[in-house]
């Protein structure tokens, strides 16, 4: 019970301040998760996170897996909890009065300052995914290749996850 | 299940005659949150704004300025504040169950295979592989948000101070973040002041 209400608590904490989304999170999830609390390790890390990029499904779904993992499906409705509920607060009470603070100077400011501070968290994202999971030279290859036709051309990202999955399952990665 | 605790207000201007039961909010998120790989919120636009029309588009730009604006699960949020704007409480509930509950069904049922087969090579193989993609694609996600940053001399030294003490130096994220908004926040104050003044 301790373990499922830590797990909640955490969560909560963490996407206070998950600017940029769940992706910009990672970095910090991993921390608060394998490197404190020993809850998982980088390989279960890395896997989960791959699990949640092949399912169908919004990025937190990545939360659900990970409490789930630690602790069945009480963990799983706990991080989930965690993840959604401070933020929805705030928007129940704040979503009538937006428009109101939407012109704001201040409310600009802040929206504007916040924007290069998620361009680092979801870089910092990548980063750590590509650190966790240990990829040597061809798995550098792949994420520089992936990176780049995703830029390039409009191919569907799901194609790009299954050339993943596929050079991976060659023994390339 | 009690009925709608927010009314929609006057200052919603959410298509007439528009009312989505708990039943429609579940599924119509649910099909949202199976249709997208790697992210949905261009799903949640289509269903929301034009298969549904729950939204009017400027309704829909402003909710999700909202959901952006705050932090956390920018989707969620945004089913947090539809089903809270059409059934209160509960429809938030619903919606984000719709969102994250076919999904998770689904890993929940492939849960098994992975228990059982994580150890072979190739298995291992093929989920390092898709976390490299995965890996690929977030770089190539910060590179587009990174071009669209406005003011790019005065703001992007601020995304990579947050890459260095978040990715590098493994600091905590709340109290970065709390330092780094700060900070950039009044940047782009004082920044606007001065345009302001000028103009």
């Amino acid at each position: 019970m301790a373990l499922v209400l830590d797990l909640f608590l955490q969560f909560a904490l963490l996407f206070c301040v998950a600017f940029g989304g769940a992706s910009a999170l990672l970095p910090e999830m991993h921390r608060v998760v394998v490197a404190q609390k020993h809850w998982l390790d980088d390989a279960t890390f890395t896997h989960l996170y791959a699990i949640a990029q092949g399912a169908p499904g919004p990025n937190g779904l990545v939360v659900t897996l990970i409490g789930w993992q630690v602790a069945g499906l009480p963990g799983a409705l706990a991080a989930t909890l965690g993840m959604c509920l401070p933020m929805s607060i705030v928007i129940y009470l704040l979503m009538r009065h937006w428009h109101r603070f939407a012109k704001h100077p201040l409310t600009q400011a802040v929206q504007l300052g916040v924007a290069p501070l998620a361009v680092g968290l979801v870089a910092a994202g990548a980063f750590m995914i590509g650190q966790a999971a240990g990829l040597a030279a061809g798995g550098l290859a792949l994420v520089g290749l992936v990176a780049l036709l995703q830029l390039q051309t409009r191919l569907h990202p799901l194609w790009l996850i299954g050339l993943g999955a596929a050079a991976g399952g060659l023994g390339w990665v | 299940m009690s009925g709608r605790i927010v009314p929609p207000s006057a200052a919603s201007s959410a298509p007439a005659g528009v009312s989505p039961s708990l039943r429609a909010l579940f599924l119509g998120f649910a099909s949202v949150g199976l249709s997208g790989f790697g992210g949905v919120l261009p799903f949640a636009r289509r269903m929301l704004v034009e298969e549904r029309r729950w939204l009017a588009p400027e309704d829909f730009n402003t909710l999700l300025g909202l959901c952006q604006f705050l932090p956390g699960p920018n989707v969620i949020n945004l089913a947090v504040a539809v089903g809270a704007r059409y059934r209160g409480v509960a429809g938030a509930l619903v919606a984000v169950l719709g969102l994250l509950g076919g999904p998770f069904l689904i890993v929940r049922a492939l849960g098994p295979l992975y228990t059982r087969f994580a150890d072979l090579a190739v298995v291992q193989g093929v989920l390092r592989g898709v976390a490299a993609a995965g890996c690929g694609l977030l770089a190539a996600t910060a590179w587009r948000m990174g071009r669209a940053v406005r003011g790019k001399w005065m703001f992007l030294p601020f995304a990579v101070l947050a890459f260095v003490l978040v990715a590098l130096l493994r600091w905590p994220l709340p109290a970065v973040m709390l330092g780094l908004v700060l900070l950039a926040a009044t940047a782009a104050y004082l920044d606007g002041k001065r345009h302001g003044a000028r103009a």
